[in-house]
């Protein structure tokens, strides 16, 4: 409900503006309510999709005018309450002796059109362009996160879903750390994921693959505009596949580049502080292990550790948050086999620390243990 | 074939046994085919009740009935269930009551092999519907989040209630496969004598293409999900790429059973058309011989087509088109049955009884369906539609109009011959309205948001799809309701009605109709005679 009672009239303005074709007028804050077809295209092949789209759907269309056109016809002429007698040979005259040959030639016209039309838009998505320099970026997914790997600068950015409460209307299509990609530059998806299957899909980009473990593949855009496009997974991923928004930036190549820079930049900074070579004390570790708990670990283990039994065990009064810190260690750098838990050694050893330390001493744990970042790299 | 005929004709006269045995041991077709039509009956109201919470939690925005995992559950034990309990069981009960009926058999030819199949449905219905509530017990591990396609990884993270489901599956499928047998072998050896392949209607040879491609399908899916049972328990790695698996190889395998399997639950409603519609028109079938040929095309080419419900998984360019061209083909044969059919109405005299309405309403409501099918062929498109809620419309466009219908539409038709007395039709004509309006108010919007961008299988969505769904949600309130009209009107013809008579409906063509109604416990078993015009 939320936005419902609000601007009505936008709305159904809205929806006017969908059926004639200019719902791209939306402004960037509001969402398109009433869409009743694809946005509007933001790259070179995402237009010619479209258009292919637009095109079989009109052929569509008119057969299915026409084939209601001959029942209806039929539905108020041929009928007994009007007399009509009743044609007996109609099946035996040479329209119904050969019927069986000339309607499958017309549908077979209809086929080729169809097909024929598609061809050239599909080599063009199909096969990704080596003629030009490619922004190389390898999507990851996970349950139940993003995660965009920009393979040419060494810059990894990781994508989860923001609470209503921050999203607002743009919630479950809104991220903490959006994708952020230059305009008119080819860019190169390479899909994959680390646990179950998942899909990248952009509408605006016309972009939609799977992310399959073991798997890579491609696909590739060129964007024609700047904007904020919005897309989700497609492919059932378990529990919380509703909260696995994609949100792609689309910038100038300027801004792009000192994007690129300043994540280097945020890289470099946190890998000194990891590395630095102190104690931590217990309330720096607990701050910081809140705040990635919270961001990493609640979707499934819920805020308060209490966790959605039996898939997602709770943290709060476990045996593995309050035993031995060898094992908690072990649980969280390797994952469960065989269940939703991942491996999180992705994560450095500074953040590890924090959000095993929180975990033990959260929520009434009360172990007292705090966990250096150099317990968990002895741990690797 | 006679000697058959002689040594039944000494106790024509005897009735069926009476109470628990009759049912538990029987092998008589026409108990069997009510049966399976009242399991059928059964489980379309429990796959409707998963489907009305479905509705029910998309209604708005936000988690307010269900958690995400049980509507994952619930999505999948919706399509499982109407799927394997409602849609195949009611087809195999118009199979065992009226194939030997309209062949001139006194019965299937494998009698206790009817028995059978049947009654391994309730046990693996029994195992369906533990695998759906098994979680909810203490230990009874995580809910089946896969939806209905159960694709690994995802399979292999869920608990013991996966196992049920397997098995589940196992059961079915054996049930399956021993009716088609058992169909198959009727066909080709119970037919009265000289009555020949190329007359037997059209309902009969829809039975006897299905049949084929179940014995040819069903084995791949049990295949498959045996290799992901041993993934689960015994240490290969058929589908983990971890341990050299491809987790592509299961879609593979479940998709060249469930592409066949659409045009399974869909080819003997197609089959009945063929008799309601020369009923009701008032003259002979248009295309007798295109429409057996058309579906002999449908099942070769719906073998060869699987993979266009794995565009997206990264195939190469000449597979996809490989895929994309033989999947467009398929709109000959289903185009020839829908021209074949409107042909038939063409020039006739035509009355609108609910059974014609039924028809009538599948002629345009499946052909709505066949071309977004069209639609979805077109690779470069699909990147768009592929699991979002287009799918979802355009497959209920199908199944429902293409499977459902024509099941009720049989119903309707039959119900009649099977009870002895008509139903009432100022009832039906009110359940075919209503049934027919809301399920367009519930599905067609679903086009809308799914181009707008909504995937399918999300139990919470963004604002922006909130009007849509509510008309969604809406339409299938009054959709599902509907429905139990539908059982009072069954209920109503079977305790009473007019009386019919044996050939119900005027101008009623084919041997069923030879019969009375209702007809006794043994028909045919002096063969009827066949004239060869």
């Amino acid at each position: 409900m939320l936005a419902t009672k609000r601007s009505r009239s936008r709305s159904l303005l809205a929806a006017a503006l969908a059926v004639t074709g200019f719902g791209a007028t939306a402004a960037a804050d509001e969402v398109q309510r009433w869409g009743i077809n694809f946005p509007p295209p933001a790259s070179t092949t995402a237009q010619e999709i479209y258009d292919i789209h637009m095109l079989t759907m009109g052929i569509a269309t008119i057969l299915l005018v026409i084939i209601f056109a001959v029942v209806i016809y039929s539905l108020i002429v041929h009928r007994k309450s009007r007399g009509y007698p009743a044609d007996q040979r109609f099946h035996e005259t040479w329209f119904g002796r050969w019927s069986w040959v000339f309607v499958p030639v017309m549908v077979l016209g209809v086929d080729l059109t169809i097909a024929g039309a598609a061809q050239k838009t599909l080599e063009r998505v199909w096969v990704v362009p080596q003629d030009q320099p490619l922004l190389d970026v390898k999507v990851i997914g996970h349950q139940w996160y993003w995660e965009f790997v920009y393979l040419d600068h060494d810059v990894k950015i990781e994508s989860r879903y923001v609470p209503k409460e921050e999203a607002g209307i743009h919630y479950l299509r809104e991220v903490d750390n959006r994708l952020v990609l230059p305009t008119h530059q080819r860019v190169r998806f390479l899909h994959t994921a680390s646990d179950v299957l998942h899909a990248f899909w952009v509408p605006e980009l016309a972009v939609k693959k799977d992310a399959i473990p073991g798997y890579v593949t491609e696909t590739w855009v060129n964007l024609t505009r700047e904007g904020v496009f919005r897309g989700q997974c497609a492919e059932l991923c378990g529990t919380w596949h509703a909260r696995m928004p994609i949100v792609v930036e689309s910038v100038s190549q300027e801004r792009f580049d000192a994007w690129i820079e300043e994540q280097k930049q945020v890289k470099l900074a946190a890998l000194a502080e990891a590395t630095a070579e102190r104690e931590w004390g217990k309330d720096e570790l607990m701050a910081r292990g809140e705040r990635l708990y919270n961001t990493m670990c609640a979707a499934c283990h819920q805020a308060d550790g209490s966790g959605m039994p039996p898939a997602f065990p709770a943290i709060r009064g476990s045996a593995v948050a309050t035993g031995p810190i060898p094992r908690h260690m072990e649980v969280v750098l390797k994952g469960v086999p065989g269940t939703a838990m991942a491996a999180w050694n992705s994560l450095n050893d500074l953040e590890i620390a924090s959000i095993i330390t929180y975990q033990r001493n959260a929520w009434g744990n009360d172990t007292g243990d705090v966990v250096q970042p150099s317990d968990v790299n002895a741990a690797r | 074939m006679t000697t058959a005929t002689h040594a039944h004709a000494d106790h024509e006269h005897h009735g069926p046994p009476s109470g628990l045995k009759r049912w538990l041991f029987s092998t008589n077709h026409k108990d069997i085919g009510t049966m399976y039509l009242v399991f059928a009956l059964i489980m379309l109201f429990l796959g409707g009740a998963s489907a009305m919470v479905i509705r029910a939690e998309l209604f708005m925005p936000g988690l307010q009935l269900v958690q995400p995992d049980l509507y994952n559950n619930l999505v999948t034990n919706h399509a499982l269930i109407m799927i394997f309990g409602a849609v195949m069981p009611a087809a195999a009960g118009l199979a065992n009551w009226m194939i030997p009926l309209m062949i001139g058999a006194p019965d299937m030819a494998l009698p206790r092999m009817n028995n059978l199949s049947f009654w391994i449905l309730p046990a693996a219905a029994l195992m369906l519907i533990l695998s759906f509530i098994v979680p909810f017990f203490p230990g009874g591990g995580t809910q089946i989040n896969t939806g209905w396609t159960l694709y690994p990884p995802l399979s292999l993270q869920v608990g013991m209630s996966m196992d049920f489901l397997i098995f589940a599956i196992h059961l079915l499928g054996v049930s399956s496969v021993l009716a088609s047998i058992n169909i198959i072998v009727t066909i080709f050896n119970m037919r009265a004598p000289g009555l020949r392949m190329i007359q037997l209607p059209i309902f009969v040879w829809a039975w006897l293409v299905t049949a084929f491609l179940l014995i040819l399908v069903v084995p791949v899916l049990a295949a498959g999900v045996t290799m992901l049972l041993f993934d689960r328990h015994f240490g290969t790695s058929f589908f983990i790429a971890a341990g050299g698996g491809d987790p592509v190889l299961f879609q593979h395998l479940f998709w060249f059973f469930g592409h066949p399997e659409v045009y399974i639950l869909i080819l003997p409603s197609l089959g009945v058309l063929a008799s309601i519609l020369p009923t009701f028109s008032r003259k002979p079938l248009f295309g007798h011989h295109s429409l057996i040929g058309a579906m002999i095309a449908i099942a070769a080419l719906g073998m060869i087509v699987w993979a266009h419900h794995q565009y997206t998984v990264g195939m190469s360019l000449a597979a996809v088109q490989y895929f994309m061209i033989m999947t467009i083909l398929i709109s000959i044969p289903v185009g020839l049955i829908i021209f074949n059919y409107m042909m038939t109405m063409w020039r006739g005299a035509m009355t609108f009884e609910t059974p014609m309405l039924f028809a009538i309403a599948i002629i345009l409501m499946f052909s709505f369906g066949g071309l977004t099918g069209v639609m979805l062929a077109v690779v470069p498109a699909d990147m768009q539609y592929h699991d979002s809620m287009f799918v979802v419309a355009h497959f209920h466009y199908v199944l429902l109009p293409g499977a459902v219908w024509g099941l009720f539409a049989g119903v309707f038709y039959w119900l009649p011959k099977w009870t002895g007395h008509m139903y009432d039709e100022k009832l039906a004509k009110t359940f075919f309205w209503l049934h027919v309006v809301s399920f367009n108010i519930t599905f067609f919007p679903q086009h809308f948001i799914g181009l707008a961008g909504m995937p399918r299988r999300i139990v919470d969505y963004n604002v922006m799809f909130t009007e849509f769904n509510m008309i969604s949600s809406v339409g299938a309130f009054f959709f599902g309701i509907s429905h139990l009209l539908f059982l009072y009107i069954i209920i109503k013809a079977v305790r009473g009605g007019e009386k019919a008579k044996a050939r119900s409906w005027e101008n009623a063509q084919g041997l069923e109709w030879e019969v009375e109604s209702p007809p006794p416990h043994h028909t045919w078993t002096t063969p009827p005679t066949i004239k060869t015009a």
